[in-house]
């Protein structure tokens, strides 16, 4: 955008082809538009971006380091290469840390066979984890009347934290700790169950792409998520609908 | 020449070989070419000096598993992994946040009816701290995962074997699957 906020219309090279884009846009909205794919996690179509899960890294010309397509917005002129042997090393590499982190058992867990972590692992060709597990102790809070909150299989997306904050208006959710010692918590670290602040909306619930939160009282095969209402909230709250 | 083939399972359910049954009559396709030398679906009870291909089920959670998949790679040229407790230690790793004493004592004893007592036998192997992949122990040449994987992509798997190649499974399982 320019100064006095007037969209202009770029040209940029995808993997060698021109395409055209909105001054306002990021490289990954472009690249989605025009069907190239990058595998996201924390990005979510009506939420902020914030480049956290590294799935999304590209090339771009003359940049040293790679970027995340989420965060990096277009410019006019611009090469960006969204797949190569570089990429694809480093996108399984940040695929395979993520599942050595914390304890994804895919076949006991609730997202089984719904889960943006267990599909994008076969997307990428990934058969086995390289790097040790460190099968960390963790608990999971299901003092909420409706919801399960499982740190095990929790990727730290922040989805939730967001969705709670920019949608729903409630802010229950946070991140405490640093490094391998954070995790998502409800208001002050309380249990779920006790966070007065919670509408019980389940918008957390819906938007997390693994099986860190899910709804009580539903079978493996119910526990579906529906983020899909997401970008239409945001865009009518932005024209006042 | 028939294929030597083993099949054996370390700590798993046995339900990887179950799905490896569940193959049929398929089996009868390539039972000329094979020659099943080792598993639990045979006699033999040592594992013999040379295998072209052994299928293992199951994660490394003892120290006679350890020992077991140590001997196995030794006389094995392509060692397959089958199902996610071979591959990611599964199930039976959800006990690796937990000390292993607290976990028999927990069984077999705070929660005995009878005979509450730790089991120890000369017989009974020792449990290692921590379940692991196989591949944590020795290097693995196919990995086919899935809870069990289905009998249609072990036949693919194994038929792909058979004929000289290593098969890519990416389209056709993966964990949990």
């Amino acid at each position: 955008m320019t100064a006095n906020g007037q969209i202009k219309i770029f040209t940029l090279k995808i993997d060698g082809k021109d395409v055209s884009a909105r001054s306002d846009q990021t490289v990954l909205q472009v690249c989605r538009e025009n069907e190239y794919f990058i595998p996201t996690l924390c990005h979510l179509e009506g939420l902020s971006n914030i480049g956290a899960c590294r799935l999304c890294m590209v090339e771009v010309a003359g940049q040293r380091k790679l970027l995340p397509a989420c965060t990096t917005m277009v410019s006019e002129g611009m090469e960006v290469t969204t797949t190569n042997d570089k990429l694809a090393h480093y996108r399984k590499m940040t695929l395979e840390l993520i599942f050595s982190e914390r304890n994804h058992t895919c076949s006991v867990c609730v997202s089984n066979n719904h889960c943006e972590l267990q599909y994008l692992s076969q997307k990428l060709g990934i058969n086995h984890i390289r790097v040790p597990y460190r099968f960390p102790k963790f608990a999971v809070d299901a003092s909420h009347p409706y919801f399960i909150l499982d740190h095990n299989r929790c990727i730290l997306c922040t989805r939730c934290v967001r969705v709670c904050d920019e949608i729903e208006g409630a802010h229950v959710w946070d991140v405490s700790g640093r490094g391998i010692q954070a995790k998502v918590i409800t208001e002050l670290n309380q249990p779920w169950g006790s966070a007065d602040t919670c509408t019980q909306c389940g918008k957390c619930v819906n938007v997390c792409p693994v099986g860190a939160l899910s709804e009580k009282g539903r079978s493996v095969a119910e526990n579906t998520k529906r983020s899909g209402f997401l970008p239409y909230l945001t865009a009518r709250r932005k024209e006042k609908i | 020449m028939k294929a030597k083939i083993a099949t054996t399972w370390l700590d798993g359910c046995s339900g990887c070989h179950m799905s490896f049954l569940d193959i049929d009559e398929r089996l009868l396709a390539i039972a000329d070419r094979i020659e099943l030398v080792y598993s639990p679906l045979v006699d033999n009870k040592v594992f013999p000096d040379y295998v072209d291909v052994t299928i293992v089920e199951g994660a490394v959670a003892s120290v006679d598993d350890l020992a077991k998949i140590k001997k196995i790679r030794k006389h094995t040229k392509y060692l397959i992994a089958l199902g996610d407790c071979a591959i990611n230690a599964n199930v039976p790793s959800m006990r690796n946040p937990i000390p292993v004493q607290e976990i028999i004592n927990r069984a077999y004893v705070e929660n005995a009816f009878i005979h509450d007592v730790m089991p120890k036998h000369p017989a009974l192997p020792e449990l290692l701290a921590r379940v692991m992949p196989i591949h944590e122990v020795v290097p693995v040449d196919v990995f086919i995962p899935g809870c069990p994987p289905s009998n249609d992509t072990i036949f693919y798997a194994v038929a792909e074997l058979l004929d000289g190649r290593i098969p890519d499974l990416t389209s056709k399982t993966r964990f949990g699957a």
